[in-house]
């Protein structure tokens, strides 16, 4: 019946499946919603979307689908979904009008010609969402208004309470800010971060492992046979090297609240600032750059179990990245993708996150040249790309 | 039985339907929503609405999903082996039943709440999919099998701390309880407070979406404070004018302790009434 819809939906990455859209028709089958539109827009969000992240998609691809709504002849793409809403609107007339109105509705030609004017209005609609005296409060000129056809509203028939819906739900967008691609808070940051959790028993045993004890005694013919195993602890380490000043200052509040989300996630969590290329030293103090420490001995105390995170922008001339002495600060013996190629042996489970937005990287020679040095493993820092990289980390 | 709200709960037309379909269909029905805005009073209520029982399973981060099914008690069961109860003989004396078992087995179909179930580990929802699918399971133990009389209205709530399972969404009917708007906020303060004066609800009503708007709050206050704060104001005997006369004198709303539960946040707040008072002068 909404194959389109359910194709739409899978398209723009609403993860919907086989198994959501049969509960739908399953759901319309056993009449949970009212023969509405708004009704049956409520049932396909509660059976179709299970994410308020997706929501927002969900609520785009719906208008856009159902604004075949207006296309009631079929022309065009407007087959499958022109046929469903018309039946459900004639249903909800049918409910609601009187007799009287019925004939009326006779009058001006049956229920055929009136469909057609309605689909007509419904497209007219679309384009102007505030409305204006055309269709509202007509006083019985407009075939429309005598039935109290709220067009804003798609709502046909009187509903006390409901002047309020001056577009329609799903016209409005209102699980906007929900959407994954588009903002990042800490909170969010949190929820994204917590993916790279891995829990382990590290350390001296000193908790009463239950199951195990009672397993062990049973097995002793019931001599107590006590057995203790070491707490569950979170045991990712993760170093973060954050790229500072120049072109990174738009992004500074971004970096900020990644880095208060990532440091209350994990228990190691080593950090280190550098400007636009790693070189021969990084610092840990923005207010004491002059305290340096030389990139090496950073490679030799981490150990290989850390998980290499750089944030940066990689916006900067690509002399920085692949000549001696390209660096804007200072002279370096060796070119940066030499630093980066260590960083990056030295940690082979390793992500680039970079708060520019991703259509914007092609356009920089460095960002290419970055990105094909970390083997493609640069992500935007959306919560959506933050939550591919941290994917990316357990498993790369 | 349709849900339709209560006297007590204000549900949007969404809420509504997202109810009745897990109702009708018997699926699960998962809630999501910031925090205070009331999942968990939802399966009360609906409780209430459809006259039965409530079971409430609250998850935590050491909640396993065979304790929802059943325990095994071992410990006692040895106990009283090395006493020489006669107990001992049969298995299923100790057996302890889970509140899975309770709803499967209850009189009347009960409304099962699985409370906060992004508390547990990762792999819980997984653990119980099947059992919230066909809602039967196996007793390894004593070799019985325990199937549902009826199939209980299953409500799960979840504070999206942990990413549920797919297959585990697939299940369910979702539903997204976004903070209300101000007029379905005035229909909650009503049914909660029904002899509130107009005036007093108007002004707290803007004085707390006020509060709500102030960016760069940690943690923006919700229905339930809200709440909190009208009970207060009421205790207190607070009038409009006061409310409203925002004496220069005092810097802060008064209460406003309900509202704001961080000391970042009143900080905040104190130093962006401090600018106000400043800027009016």
């Amino acid at each position: 019946m909404f194959t389109r819809f359910f194709y739409e939906l899978r398209q723009v990455g609403v993860p919907v499946s086989l198994r959501e859209y049969l509960t739908l028709l399953e759901a319309m089958k056993a009449g949970v919603a009212a023969y509405d539109a708004e009704g049956f827009y409520y049932l396909a969000r509660a059976a179709l979307v299970k994410d308020e992240r997706h929501l927002d998609r969900f609520d785009q691809v719906f208008a856009a689908v159902f604004k075949g709504l207006a296309r009631e002849d079929g022309t065009a793409d407007g087959g499958i979904q022109a046929e469903i809403p018309a039946d459900w609107l004639r249903r909800i007339a049918e409910r609601i009008l009187t007799e009287e109105e019925k004939r009326q509705v006779q009058a001006l030609g049956g229920w055929d010609k009136l469909m057609e004017t309605l689909a007509e209005r419904l497209a007219e609609q679309r384009g102007r969402h505030q409305g204006g005296s055309k269709w509202i409060g007509t006083g019985g000129t407009s075939p429309f208004g005598a039935y109290g056809y709220n067009p804003e509203g798609l709502r046909i028939g009187q509903d006390a309470g409901r002047n309020r819906r001056a577009v329609k739900v799903w016209d409005r967008r209102e699980f906007r800010n929900l959407d994954d691609g588009l903002e990042i808070g800490t909170r969010n940051i949190k929820v994204a971060l917590r993916r790279l959790r891995r829990f382990a028993r590290t350390g001296a045993a000193d908790v009463l492992d239950l199951d195990g004890t009672v397993r062990a005694t049973a097995s002793n013919a019931g001599w107590l046979d006590l057995k203790l195993v070491p707490e569950r602890r979170n045991s990712v380490k993760v170093l973060l090297f954050l790229d500072v000043g120049g072109s990174m200052d738009d992004h500074v509040r971004l970096c900020e609240e990644l880095f208060s989300a990532a440091r209350a996630e994990f228990k190691h969590l080593e950090h280190f600032y550098f400007h636009n290329c790693v070189y021969e030293s990084v610092w840990r103090d923005n207010r004491r750059r002059g305290e340096r420490i030389p990139t090496l001995e950073v490679l030799r105390t981490y150990g290989a179990d850390y998980r290499l995170v750089i944030v940066g922008d990689a916006a900067m001339s690509p002399y920085e990245i692949v000549r001696a002495g390209g660096s804007v600060e200072h002279w370096n013996d060796e070119p940066g993708q030499v630093w980066l190629q260590r960083l990056l042996a030295a940690w082979e489970h390793a992500v680039w996150l970079n708060p520019t937005p991703q259509r914007h990287w092609d356009y920089t020679e460095s960002t290419r040249i970055v990105r094909r040095l970390v083997a493609d493993r640069m992500f935007p820092l959306t919560i959506e790309g933050l939550d591919r990289a941290m994917r990316a980390l357990m498993t790369g | 039985m349709a849900f339709a709200g209560t006297d007590t709960y204000v549900a949007t037309d969404d809420l509504r339907v997202a109810v009745n379909a897990a109702i009708a269909l018997q699926r699960p029905l998962l809630v999501k929503g910031e925090p205070g805005t009331g999942k968990t009073v939802l399966a009360q209520e609906i409780a209430k609405a459809l006259g039965r029982p409530l079971l409430t399973w609250h998850i935590k981060s050491t909640t396993r999903a065979q304790q929802g099914l059943y325990e095994y008690d071992a410990v006692s069961r040895l106990r009283d082996g090395q006493l020489g109860d006669e107990r001992v003989r049969d298995i299923a004396n100790y057996i302890r039943r889970g509140k899975l078992w309770e709803a499967f087995e209850a009189e009347e179909p009960p409304v099962l709440l699985i409370d906060e179930i992004d508390k547990a580990d990762i792999e819980f929802p997984n653990d119980l999919l099947q059992e919230l699918d066909r809602m039967e399971f196996f007793v390894y133990e004593t070799g019985q099998t325990v199937r549902a009389r009826q199939r209980p209205v299953v409500v799960i709530t979840s504070n999206n701390e942990k990413e549920l399972p797919d297959a585990f969404l697939r299940r369910c009917f979702f539903h997204y309880i976004r903070f209300p708007d101000p007029e379905t906020m005035e229909r909650i303060v009503a049914v909660h407070f029904p002899d509130l004066k107009k005036e007093l609800l108007r002004d707290a009503l803007g004085m707390f979406y006020e509060v709500r708007e102030i960016p760069g709050l940690r943690k923006r206050p919700s229905t339930s404070e809200l709440l909190d704060w009208i009970r207060l104001l009421l205790v207190e005997d607070v009038s409009p004018e006061t409310l409203r006369a925002r004496d220069p004198g005092k810097l802060v709303l008064p209460l406003h302790g309900a509202l704001l539960k961080n000391e970042q946040d009143v900080m905040l707040f104190e130093r962006l009434a401090f600018l106000a008072r400043r800027d009016s002068r």
